[in-house]
């Protein structure tokens, strides 16, 4: 267990797992999205207050969701960056930042969507859409941060760094701003009394799963994909990186 | 005890007398904060009522972004001089001496501004217990914001082209700080109970002085590494 996971921790051993994998990961993403899109936009039936615009959940909760767990990915991948020195740790959180981003602008352009028919502005002082707003900032300092080191590595632990102290705060934003004014809906599939008695009509419900099990994995696919594009780049003199030139050119 | 605090003492009397050297350093700051202070009615119409509602967003966003100002300084000149290596080979705990230095700048650039928030939230109109639970708000908020600062100075002082990047940093990081500060400030106009934002204010003091210090000391690790 220890030799594999040490394995794969480096950076050779890790390149080679993601390219086994990262095609298997699209594979069942790209379907459970088309079918999860279908569901939600063709199956499902119209809300009785919202209307079709409450068809937007099946883009927006994936995205928001996947926006603050990437930032916690992001904060725990520099843990191990900082504690184990690990050069894969390094690439996983530079790698996280631009997607971690695009999500959640994802989250809130459809949320401000959705927003104008539903509450009639697209943009209200709400404490999720502004703990969002907050988090999307976050990011940015991140991208930002890395952009502005010459040095890859040491730009990565500054990332790691400033992760570690974001993640502590995102929680504290959020329920600052919380406190604060609230005007967004509460959580529909997320707590024990919707388990016994479902909020959610089951017709709604199941196309979402499957977008958020379809986002995930899509999510999972790029990472990897970034990753080793991080691991090339910061690698391309090592001797794994030639012989896998040589390997691929001999196939072809 | 001493051994540990000597030489933190050592830092913070050398941080106070190298900008009792240089008064521009700490008078800029209070100077900046005075004119953006000056802007806002000039900008909304100086009889309007609604500039007391506005006094506590204008009060703590123009002491955050003068506070800011000084900060990405702090380190620069100690990594080129050579001074931060020693620091940080120094036997003393690296966190202690990156808390006296924050210590020393919060003294040198926020307090100032703290202590000219009384007489802008007068000028902008807001009446004597809002001044003095703004006041209170910022002496609380501010060594917060100083120690974020200099997290965000120790994060930056490595890299090439940091540009403007520090505030996009910090000013994140501080909107609980607002939210809570200008509470509290609201609160006290409309009469309400305004200790709970003050209390929250405080908690992330607590958080900032314990946690910060060490973040800091690490990112300065990685930048001379």
């Amino acid at each position: 267990m220890w030799t594999w996971l040490h394995r794969l921790a480096s950076p050779p051993g890790f390149y080679r797992f993601a390219q086994a994998l990262a095609p298997w990961l699209y594979g069942v993403a790209v379907p459970l999205l088309a079918l999860g899109a279908y569901g939600g936009l063709f199956v499902a039936p119209p809300d009785y207050q919202q209307g079709d615009a409450f068809r937007i959940i099946y883009v927006h909760v994936p995205a928001a969701a996947l926006s603050l767990g990437i930032y916690t990915l992001m904060a725990a991948a520099g843990a191990i960056a900082l504690i184990w020195r690990l050069k894969l740790a390094e690439c996983a959180v530079v790698a996280a930042a631009p997607l971690g981003a695009s999500f959640t602008a994802l989250a809130l352009a459809t949320g401000m969507l959705w927003g104008k028919p539903t509450w009639g502005a697209y943009w209200v002082w709400d404490a999720r859409l502004t703990s969002e707003l907050v988090l999307l900032f976050l990011y940015l300092g991140v991208i930002g941060l890395n952009q502005a080191y010459a040095e890859a590595r040491a730009g990565a632990r500054a990332c790691s760094w400033l992760a570690l102290v974001g993640v502590v705060n995102v929680p504290i934003v959020h329920y600052s701003v919380v406190w604060w004014n609230s005007l967004h809906q509460g959580s529909t599939i997320l707590s024990l009394d919707a388990l016994r008695h479902p909020h959610i009509s089951s017709d709604m419900l199941w196309p979402l799963l499957l977008t958020l099990a379809g986002f995930f994995l899509f999510f999972a696919a790029v990472w990897l994909r970034r990753v080793q594009n991080e691991l090339l780049a910061r690698e391309g003199n090592a001797r794994w990186v030639t012989e896998l030139h040589e390997h691929s050119a001999g196939t072809h | 005890m001493h051994a540990l605090l000597g030489p933190a003492w050592a830092l913070f009397r050398r941080e106070l007398l190298l900008a009792a050297r240089r008064p521009a350093e700490w008078a800029q700051p209070l100077v900046f904060y005075g004119i953006v202070a000056l802007l806002f009615p000039l900008g909304i119409e100086a009889q309007n009522p609604a500039l007391k509602v506005f006094a506590p967003a204008i009060v703590w966003v123009g002491a955050l972004l003068a506070a800011l100002l000084a900060v990405e300084r702090m380190f620069r000149g100690d990594l080129e001089d050579g001074t931060l290596e020693q620091l940080l080979l120094a036997q003393a705990p690296a966190p202690l001496l990156v808390a006296a230095k924050f210590g020393a700048h919060w003294l040198l650039t926020a307090l100032p501004l703290v202590l000219a928030a009384p007489l802008l939230g007068l000028m902008l109109g807001l009446d004597p217990l809002p001044v003095r639970v703004l006041t209170l708000g910022l002496l609380l908020g501010t060594p917060t914001l100083m120690f974020t600062g200099g997290f965000a100075a120790a994060l930056t002082v490595g890299a090439q082209r940091a540009g403007i990047l520090l505030p996009i940093l910090v000013l994140p990081l501080m909107t609980p700080a607002v939210i809570f500060g200008g509470g509290a400030v609201h609160a006290a106009s409309s009469g309400l109970p305004y200790a709970a934002p003050l209390y929250f204010l405080a908690a992330l003091l607590a958080l900032a002085l314990t946690g910060l210090p060490l973040a800091a000391a690490g990112a300065l690790r990685n930048a001379v590494e």
